[in-house]
């Protein structure tokens, strides 16, 4: 698996495509296969101000729960409501559409801490 | 260093999740548990079960001692027939849930589930040590290793496993069985039981004899749509059924009657363990009750969460399992609930991590199948 070269990753297993002062976040391709068929997806509300590693909303598997996680110091400015009514987004387009927030990045300094997709990829492998 | 079953390298042919399951390295899924599910429910499902433990209980006392043992009655088996049962602590409590199948007048195989196995055969040998050796001859060995246990449930199950069976198999009814031949040379128990509200069978073979088995299966079935499942789907297909699972609905903390098993309780055959403690919460009432519920709020209900009153100020009871139902695209669940509360149509809230979402409780099975 090639992950996309545009992003960063966290070791929770979220991605980040920073733009400027804004990101978006979702979660990677490990993780959705990882997860299996998603099947829920809740998603913070708007405005509201998460810390670097706090929890920001639930993604669910038939089996399981599973924590989101802010990859960075950040206030949800959008939430995708096309991923919360059709969750299985998730497995089929990780990268893309199933994009979960958009943040304003309030500290960027938070951001220096995530992984590039190489080192990412290579992560993915020690796991195996 | 997990145990693997025989066909541990069939799972991995098939790129099967592999995952620890209580001790086990079994699949958690192949090509993915609602897929996986679907294809049980509408054409047949092919699950390595191996984990279960087997125990044969022989001798001319056998009967007595199982009647003893067990919840249910015994006697009533002919050979050939299979029973559900439990068997009880003196409180009442479950040990375990279990499958008994009578396959001649003086031995029965016991079948128990995976993480109880020791504990149980142990349970075994302190109750013959209290039973009255005058009742007869008593043997009581642990078999588990000896038999690949392999179950193929849904609607074509019985089309696929007669192209490999030496014997007629459309006749078997349910909850009974037949010893015979499958793919010519394979000695088998052919069961017509299982886990998953489907027609279709449960297979003991020879472990050695598991693979041969498994592949000749999948090669007869796969062309009518059969998918092997793993233990996702196993757990999906059970709980629409609200069949109970040991270590969710059932513990030694539960009894029957509560748990739905009231009718596995025979109080009015001889003396079995058990049986004073459950006549007396027969006559005083049980204090919860086992019951389906499903979701109207969003979320999905799960192992551990509370019930509260519709207004959400009272807690009234707790989940034992939950998922989103494959075949009704519906959140649902199974728990315990204060009796007052358990009634079809009783609307209640569910804490789903600190907000109460509204449910309500519901009829069960979830799912009956239409054919």
């Amino acid at each position: 698996m090639k992950y996309p070269e545009e992003l960063k990753y966290t070791k929770d297993h979220e991605w980040a495509r920073i733009e400027g002062n804004h990101a978006i976040v979702g979660i990677t391709h490990h993780a959705q296969s990882a997860l299996g068929d998603v099947v829920f997806v809740e998603l913070p509300k708007i405005g509201r101000v998460l810390k670097t590693g706090e929890t920001f909303g639930v993604v669910e598997s038939i089996k399981a729960v599973s924590d989101l996680y802010s990859p960075f110091a950040g206030k949800v400015i959008e939430v995708n409501q096309a991923l919360v009514d059709q969750p299985g987004l998730a497995n089929q387009d990780p990268h893309q559409s199933a994009w979960m927030i958009k943040l304003e990045i309030l500290d960027p300094n938070s951001t220096e801490g995530l992984m590039s997709s190489d080192s990412y990829s290579h992560y993915v492998e020690t796991l195996k | 260093m997990l145990n693997r079953t025989a066909l541990y390298s069939e799972h991995q042919k098939l790129n099967g999740r592999l995952v620890d399951f209580g001790g086990w390295e079994l699949p958690v899924q192949y090509s993915g548990v609602i897929d996986e599910h679907l294809a049980c429910r509408s054409t047949a499902g092919l699950f390595d079960v191996s984990h279960m433990g087997e125990i044969q209980v022989e001798g001319s006392g056998a009967e007595s001692y199982l009647n003893f043992l067990v919840t249910n009655d015994v006697s009533k088996l002919a050979v050939g027939q299979a029973q559900y049962t439990v068997m009880c602590l003196d409180h009442g409590g479950i040990i375990d849930d279990l499958v008994i199948y009578r396959r001649a007048s003086d031995r029965f195989l016991l079948v128990v589930n995976a993480s109880n196995t020791e504990k149980d055969f142990q349970h075994l040998l302190a109750v013959q040590r209290r039973f009255d050796k005058s009742m007869g001859d008593l043997q009581i060995t642990h078999v588990s290793s000896k038999f690949t246990q392999i179950a193929i449930q849904g609607p074509k199950a019985a089309e696929i496993v007669s192209k490999l069976s030496d014997q007629p198999i459309e006749g078997i009814r349910t909850y009974w069985f037949i010893e015979g031949m499958l793919g010519q040379t394979i000695p088998a128990l052919i069961a017509r039981t299982g886990y998953t509200g489907e027609d279709g069978f449960e297979l003991y073979v020879p472990w050695d004899r598991g693979p041969e088995l498994w592949r000749a299966l999948l090669d007869a079935g796969s062309p009518l749509g059969m998918k092997p499942c793993g233990l996702g789907a196993r757990d999906t297909l059970r709980l629409e059924m609200k069949y109970p699972l040991y270590g969710n609905e059932l513990s030694e903390l539960t009894n029957p009657l509560e748990a739905g098993l009231g009718w596995v309780v025979k109080l009015q055959k001889q003396d079995f363990i058990g049986r004073a403690a459950l006549m007396q919460i027969k006559e005083s009432g049980i204090s919860r009750q086992l019951v389906g519920i499903q979701m109207i709020g969003k979320g999905i209900p799960r192992h551990g969460y509370s019930l509260y009153t519709e207004n959400g100020e009272l807690k009234i009871g707790e989940l034992t399992s939950g998922t989103l139902s494959p075949s009704l695209k519906q959140a649902i669940g199974v728990g315990y609930i204060e009796p007052t509360y358990a009634k079809a149509g009783t609307r209640i809230c569910v804490d789903i991590r600190g907000s109460r979402v509204p449910a309500e409780v519901t009829p069960t099975p979830f799912y009956r199948r239409t054919s």
